[in-house]
């Protein structure tokens, strides 16, 4: 027997902040589409964010993320019937000869699809430093405790060292001590702190300190975490830390095995933490049938991520023939400019402007980028 | 506390005992080694430590790597071969992939 190999108008790999927003998109200009989502949930990231966003009123600024991504997925079933969304879904391969996609769904399950148009919303990873005793129990990147505790509803352990003094590690440091774990210490490399003050002001005032110049040594104990050696990067000198989970906030990297595969020109650039595909201001990749949005095209955040996702939807239904409003696209490239104007989006600009340059904007302006 | 007050605590470790890839459990010295010896590509250290080969296919390791590759040769990131990235992207049970099997005699 021949395997049915499935079809799609679009497929969007990747059911978070970026890929809902693209299929809502996409949906609504008429286009059917599949999402595929590794998780068991759609909602990416969303939905284990318990605090309040900032961004701009558009993108929900003021409401807590999981809200944002129920209010999303409203919006997609308003048009259920062209969306299909697969959960526990792992996009695992990209064959360019035929554009074939293979999927495995759970672990015993596996199809083929080939889509049409393809928008990869991968979202990131997080980054991992090495250290002796790296791989005791007990060491977690943040997210993943994050997930643990608003996901799930499981602590994570008594007592937190934080490695990181980013949004990330800042917010899921507040949010431990909300669920009632002690943070033993925030750490940052850096000598500034690297996320919004109003995070790292209420970690302070809850008496939480923030190592700036601190990184961690080492992780002590036998089986688990017991504590950690941690030393200053300006002196040399060390410590001791007693905790009994270590939390890794150093950074995330874009997730690009599938744009890789899809043989979408990649660059390597510091400003968006890692390889991203070079894209135009439509977000469509030198593969004309891959468009790329949200963390996977560089670590942004979710309100640009879901804007990203509305353009790659918007413009992939479009090149499929469905009819759209092309001032659609003014009004999505306007509120990215306002969420990227600030001083603390420079280095997204930065990073934007060598993935955009080459002439490859398509004769799209650029100035969103600016 | 100084210095000397950690001594104890901090015997018998290594950062060369770091784990880099915890998949396949391969040590931050045996990275070091061969990148010593010339082998400074993340694609020739797959092949000799496996790194980047087990359930994760390298998003753990895969950065460490490049990171220590370029702190060791002093090239930047940007310019090492960030190394080839195959299908498939997470480990698969062959029965599956056997499922579909339609070439020679049509089974």
């Amino acid at each position: 027997m021949n395997p049915a190999v499935r079809e799609a108008e679009i497929l969007v790999v990747g059911g978070g902040a970026a890929g809902l927003c693209a299929a809502a998109e996409a949906a609504v200009a008429g286009a059917r589409v599949l999402v595929l989502e590794s998780d068991l949930h759609l909602g990416g990231q969303l939905v284990k964010q318990t605090h309040k966003f900032f961004g701009s009123k558009d993108e929900f600024a003021g409401t807590r993320g999981f809200k944002i991504a129920g209010k999303i997925l409203d919006e997609m079933a308003s048009c259920k019937d062209k969306i299909e969304t697969v959960t526990n879904a792992n996009v695992m391969g990209y064959y360019p000869e035929d554009g074939v996609v293979t999927v495995m769904v759970g672990e015993d399950e596996y199809f083929k699809v080939k889509p049409a148009r393809i928008v990869m919303a991968t979202g990131a990873q997080e980054r991992l430093i090495a250290f002796p005793n790296n791989d005791l129990p007990g060491v977690y990147g943040a997210g993943a405790v994050q997930t643990l505790m608003n996901v799930y509803g499981v602590s994570p352990g008594d007592r937190v060292l934080m490695v990181g003094a980013g949004n990330i590690g800042l917010i899921v440091s507040y949010q431990l001590m909300q669920a009632g774990v002690q943070v033993a210490a925030i750490l940052e490399a850096m000598p500034n702190i690297g996320g919004y003050w109003v995070h790292a002001a209420k970690i302070r005032r809850l008496g939480v300190p923030i190592l700036l110049r601190h990184t961690i040594k080492a992780a002590l104990g036998d089986v688990v975490v017991e504590g950690a050696i941690v030393r200053s990067l300006a002196n040399g000198e060390t410590f001791k830390i007693d905790c009994d989970i270590i939390c890794l906030a150093v950074g995330l990297s874009p997730t690009a095995e599938i744009l890789w595969q899809a043989g979408c020109e990649m660059k390597y650039v510091p400003e968006l933490c890692g390889y991203v595909p070079i894209r135009n201001a439509r977000q469509r990749t030198t593969n004309d049938d891959v468009w790329v949005a949200g963390d996977a095209a560089g670590i942004e955040e979710a309100s640009s991520a879901m804007v990203e996702g509305r353009i790659a939807g918007l413009d992939a239904a479009a090149s499929l023939g469905y009819e759209i409003d092309e001032s659609r696209f003014g009004v999505y490239e306007e509120r990215l400019k306002a969420l990227r104007s600030g001083e603390t989006a420079s280095r997204i600009r930065a990073g934007l402007a060598r993935v955009s340059a080459n002439g490859f904007l398509g004769g799209m302006t650029s100035d969103g980028f600016q | 506390m100084a210095n000397g007050e950690t001594e104890n605590d901090l015997r018998g470790l290594n950062e060369d005992d770091s784990i880099v890839c915890r998949c396949e459990e391969v040590a931050m010295s045996e990275v070091r080694k061969w990148i010593a010896g010339g082998y400074d590509t993340p694609d020739e250290l797959k092949r000799l430590l496996r790194v980047g080969m087990g359930p994760c296919q390298g998003r753990g390791c895969r950065e460490i790597i490049l990171r220590e590759i370029s702190s060791m040769t002093g090239v930047p990131v940007s310019e090492i071969p960030p190394g080839r990235i195959r299908p498939p992207a997470k480990p698969v049970k062959i029965s599956l992939v056997a499922r579909d099997y339609t070439g020679g005699d049509g089974r």
